[in-house]
């Protein structure tokens, strides 16, 4: 039996039932990171001894009969912008580098509530702003399925471990896909809940109104309870919504049976890839295939999304990390002139690139004279986007399509041109602006032999749905192979190497 | 390119940001942000008259906490992360 | 011939809501901490920290605008005003600015003509307060304080109604006594606890448009704003009598060297970048939840007023000083209530304790004694347990530290000797030993009969009923008549 070769609902069973430990499970994870970590590099921070330690706590507590929950026991990774009490927490920044937080993000309270064991910190797209990992302040993730290519981002780190096996499962945050597309590109199983439905206290901000914690696992099912796991209902988080639905669990059995599945026509337009196009529309008609109603639609708006959201996310940003200082924590210059100079200095250095090109963005789209042609006109487009979510939503159960346009680029392709990146996030970002629930599992290889990720999105509220979806779609398709395996080594994973 | 950003208008922003941009950042930045803007500028093809800008998504209103205090002293932990700290204090360049 | 100018005058009044924790965590709002030791993630601006409204404020917020006729926002958010400041620990301040609480009131000043003239409110918003700095000399560094980080504020934004200094305090009392009768805050303006910057502007007379208006800071008492108002129109004056523009600044005002300079440098741009606040939903106030805060407005001083006069029969002098603070009102209310004798109370509230404020600079809110312990004093008075001197004295003890005057009296051996015995004992030896004075009063001399009650009083140490003295003398020297010489 080996462990890495079991999902996380079904090693906990394991475990429960006196099959293998804990310290077992984060012993084989351990090992593999061993062997894998120097490549991949999927980890900012990897906590060895806490691991350890942990495991040995969960375990008897588990023998004691006070934990038995689905995930009790089960080594997890948790990405870097999550404040983890006494465990360096960068948010893949130089500006964060040495930042040890005094507290726990809720979502890793519910964790340690659940019994998970904590292997350590994704690395991501500094404060989750990329869609490659690559401006981590620490170097970029390799994609497992192919090192030569990128994992995907912001949680690229996240998506990248939970494929190589390097954890049972992660969690990632999804602000215009940062769950969704990484885990498309590595091959895993990525959700993002409705806005509200996972507390977002203790996460390190980038778009305050989009942002979601959410799963990254290797299957429908652990995803569903990795998601019942950290729903919770935060009075600590104003905009955390109390919800009596979130047994996400009883929602994995195969019935789509009458269920209408909307395919927006404009997700299919120029810069689709085609072999991505035909695994997704292949799905569609496994869908069909079990019961599903499925149709085209026009959902109108996909190209105002894109515009929109860097409007909100850079504005919302630019706020959200005015924080970083070099007074309370973090990286401080060394050699300042004053006050003022002391901010510039520190900010400058301590921040990256990308982070700098949307702060100045965000600080000019909110500045005197232009808050009401900029920031203004993107929220109302955003209600626009939104109803024309629920107008779709009135004839469908869900609306199906690709995660992305591509499989994951090489390294060092995305990054020259920042458009040409955001427009990575088409079919993802309006997810985010409707505070829509969407799923990313994979649905094929490309001849590369490169994950594609198929995208289904719920109406809010409407996980349940989208999980009995994706679990029917998942049992329909049948296994798929694990990126260290079963997979061609093409030349291009020799030149990554 | 429609929109022109000039040295003037980088200055001015990053004034606002805290930035300081080496010569060839500006030059970038200004690049950038000119693209940013003209493809943000896609936006005004939408009439958008009388739609109410949406700021939350849901109709969540009215969340509140009771005046109790609950926080108990965690000063040696917030400070823990100051660059510099002094008498239990943040430390910053001299202010007046 | 010199041109004659008017002062525009309109107030940023910042006030410190009463409330015990902050406004958007649970630190406590308490003074005195050592510092950093009221906070916590929210308050210090941490990574991933998020802010919830502390319901209380709202509630100030809202009964401050009933009580100064504003109309109630429905439908309101918070917004974040952005700038970098150290005190300022996330570098924007939560604060409301698209739709604050209350829009559109006014309070009723009386004019130094003695009229009447309504004083626009534009609005009120909640927002926080920032940490403080403390400057060490030695360092070259200035050191930050988060403990006042976050402690709840409300904005009180006045039209430019005013024309003069006196009308800006006149509307600064008003609204002080307003809020210090809802229990919203103390109003200190020393402490901070109450704050006003002063928007001005001067025009020539007669004409419409509003000149060029500058924000002046750091005003810490009525003295510091009046200096500071006739500062800033001089100013101006000069400069517009020198053919200068005035520049829309904010200026800080140094009440020491009795100017202002501006505080403006290449680093503030003054460009806020409000926008609404992702991290905090909207507060929408219900009809449930405005009637009940409607049905909660405490009576204001107009009606105590009316109902003193209606109720008490108390001179109308004394009304005035009463009402003029909520505590000085509720301890005359709740003594009288508890003795039954308001006029007593007032004379206690208007001769001693008036006399003793002035005397120790105490103001009415930091009166300390209780109305149990001073209806106890004024029973002690009247069973004749003590007399009127021994009375003040003990008022004067009650003054300082509301001690309880029952036990008081017993532990200092204060009462009254009501043993006419030994009274009588007493004015036998007074009588004995001043002969003048007994010859004096029998002459027809009642002034004499003064001393030797006072003497009386001396050799019973003052603990004697004076009536009783007074009567017991009269007999006494009653009933010696003149025999010697006949």
């Amino acid at each position: 039996m080996n462990l890495l070769d079991m999902g996380a609902v079904e090693l906990a069973a394991a475990i429960r039932d006196g099959k293998a430990t804990a310290v077992d499970a984060v012993r084989a994870s351990l090992e593999r990171i061993e062997e894998k970590e120097a490549l991949y590099h999927c980890y900012v921070t990897i906590d060895r001894k806490g691991a350890l330690a942990q495991a040995e706590a969960v375990q008897s507590r588990i023998e004691r009969g006070e934990l038995n929950g689905p995930l009790a026991g089960v080594p997890a990774a948790v990405k870097d912008n999550l404040c983890t009490a006494g465990m360096l927490t960068t948010c893949s920044s130089g500006m964060l580098k040495n930042f040890v937080p005094a507290y726990s993000a809720e979502v890793v309270l519910n964790l340690h509530r659940a019994g998970a064991v904590i292997l350590g910190k994704t690395n991501m797209d500094e404060f989750a702003m990329g869609s490659t990992t690559e401006t981590s302040a620490f170097g970029e993730t390799r994609n497992p399925w192919n090192p030569a290519h990128v994992p995907g981002g912001s949680s690229g780190g996240s998506a990248a471990a939970a494929a190589a096996g390097e954890c049972f499962y992660a969690l990632g945050s999804d602000t215009g896909g940062s769950i969704r597309q990484p885990a498309s590109f590595c091959g895993v199983v990525g959700m993002k809940s409705t806005y509200g439905t996972v507390s977002r206290y203790g996460l390190i901000a980038y778009g305050s109104s989009l942002d979601q914690i959410g799963p990254i696992a290797r299957n429908v099912t652990d995803c569903a309870a990795v998601l019942e796991a950290i729903a919770s209902h935060d009075e600590k988080d104003s905009t955390s919504m109390e919800r009596p639905d979130t047994d996400f669990m009883s929602a994995l059995y195969e019935d789509v049976q009458g269920m209408r599945i909307g395919i927006p026509k404009d997700y299919f337009g120029e810069g689709l890839d085609e072999e991505v196009r035909n695994a997704v529309l292949g799905a569609a008609k496994l869908l069909e295939e079990k019961g599903a109603i499925v149709e085209e639609f026009d959902l109108r708006l996909v190209d105002y999304a894109v515009p929109a959201y860097y409007t909100i996310a850079a504005a919302e940003a630019s706020s959200n990390l005015e924080r970083f200082d070099g007074i309370k924590y973090g990286y401080r210059t060394t050699d300042y002139n004053g006050l003022h100079g002391l901010y510039k200095k520190t900010r400058s250095e301590g921040f990256g690139e990308e982070v700098k090109r949307r702060i100045m963005l965000g600080s000019f789209v909110l500045s005197s004279g232009y808050y009401d042609a900029y920031y203004l006109k993107a929220l109302k487009v955003k209600a626009l986007i939104k109803r024309a979510f629920d107008d779709a939503f009135s004839g469908y159960d869900l609306i199906l399509g690709p995660t992305a346009p591509t499989t994951a680029p090489k390294l060092g392709e995305s990054l020259a041109d920042p458009i040409k990146m955001y427009l990575g996030d088409i079919y993802t970002i309006s997810v985010n602006l409707a505070g829509l629930p969407g799923i990313s599992l994979p649905c094929g290889l490309d001849g590369a032999g490169l994950p594609i990720g198929l995208q289904l999105i719920g109406n809010c509220f409407q996980e349940k749905k989208l999980i009995r979806a994706a679990y029917t779609y998942e049992k329909a398709r049948g296994i798929f192979p694990a990126a260290n395996e079963g997979v061609k080594i093409t030349s291009d994973r020799k030149a990554g190497e | 390119m429609a929109n022109i950003i000039d040295d003037e208008t980088i200055e001015y922003v990053s004034i606002l940001a805290k930035l300081e941009l080496s010569e060839q950042e500006r030059e970038q930045a200004k690049k950038d942000m000119g693209r940013m803007l003209d493809y943000i500028d896609k936006l005004g093809e939408l009439d958008t008259e009388g739609v109410e800008p949406m700021v939350h998504i849901f109709p969540v209103q009215n969340v509140f906490r009771d005046d109790i205090v609950t926080n108990s002293d965690m000063r040696e932990q917030l400070l823990s992360n100051a660059p510099e700290q002094k008498d239990g204090m943040f430390v910053v360049p001299k202010t007046v | 011939m010199a041109k004659e100018y008017e002062t525009v005058i309109g107030l940023e009044v910042h006030v410190e809501l009463a409330a015990k924790t902050k406004i958007f965590c649970g630190c406590p709002t308490a003074f005195g901490g050592a510092p950093n030791t009221h906070t916590c993630p929210v308050c210090t601006g941490m990574p991933g920290s998020l802010p919830v409204l502390n319901k209380k404020v709202l509630e100030y917020a809202v009964s401050v605008g009933i009580a100064t006729n504003c109309e109630i926002t429905r439908y309101g958010r918070f917004d974040r005003k952005n700038y970098f400041y150290p005190d300022n620990p996330q570098n924007y301040q939560i604060s409301q600015l698209y739709l604050p609480v209350c829009r559109n009131g006014g309070v009723e000043i009386e004019t130094a003509e003695g009229g009447k003239k309504i004083i626009g409110i534009h609005e009120i918003h909640m927002e926080e307060d920032a940490g403080k700095l403390f400057h060490d000399e030695w360092e070259n560094c200035s050191l930050v304080d988060y403990n006042r980080s976050g402690v709840p504020l409300i904005e009180i934004v006045s039209e430019p109604d005013m024309r003069s200094a006196e009308e800006v305090i006149a509307y600064l009392e008003k609204l002080r006594l307003i809020i210090q009768y809802l229990g919203a805050s103390d109003c200190k303006l020393q402490e901070g606890s109450m704050r006003a910057d002063v928007n001005l502007s001067v025009r020539e007379a007669g004409t419409e448009a509003f000149g060029t208006r500058t924000e002046m800071k750091n005003l810490n008492s009525f003295k510091a704003i009046m200096r500071a108002i006739a500062g800033e129109r001089e100013r101006q004056i000069d400069l517009i009598e020198e053919g200068k523009e005035v520049v829309q600044e904010t200026r800080r005002w140094d009440d020491a060297k009795g100017e202002s300079y501006a505080m403006r440098s290449k680093e503030d741009a003054q460009d806020y970048r409000y926008f609404p606040d992702p991290d905090l939903v909207p507060v929408v106030i219900s009809d449930e939840m405005l009637e009940e805060l409607k049905s909660r407005q405490p009576e204001f001083r107009e009606a105590k007023m009316a109902r003193y006069r209606e109720e008490y029969g108390i001179p109308e002098y004394d009304i005035d000083i009463i009402t003029g603070t909520k505590h000085m009102a509720d301890l005359f209310e709740e003594t009288s209530a508890l003795c039954g004798q308001p006029k007593k109370v007032s004379n206690w509230l208007m001769g001693e304790t008036m006399r003793l404020m002035k005397e120790k600079e105490t103001d009415a809110e930091e009166l300390r004694f209780s109305p149990e312990n001073l209806a106890k004093l004024i029973a002690l008075v009247d069973s004749k347990a003590v007399n009127g001197q021994v009375a003040k004295e003990v008022f004067e003890v009650m003054f300082e530290g509301n001690i309880d005057p029952e036990k008081y009296v017993e532990e200092h051996g204060l009462k009254t000797v009501n043993d006419e015995g030994a009274l009588r004992k007493a004015v036998e030896e007074v009588i004995a030993g001043n002969p003048q004075s007994v010859e004096d009063y029998r002459g027809g001399k009642e002034k004499a009969l003064g001393f030797l009650v006072g003497q009386t009083m001396k050799a019973m140490k003052g603990k004697a009923d004076p009536a009783m003295v007074n009567r017991v003398l009269r007999e006494e020297l009653a009933k010696r008549p003149i025999s010697e010489g006949e």
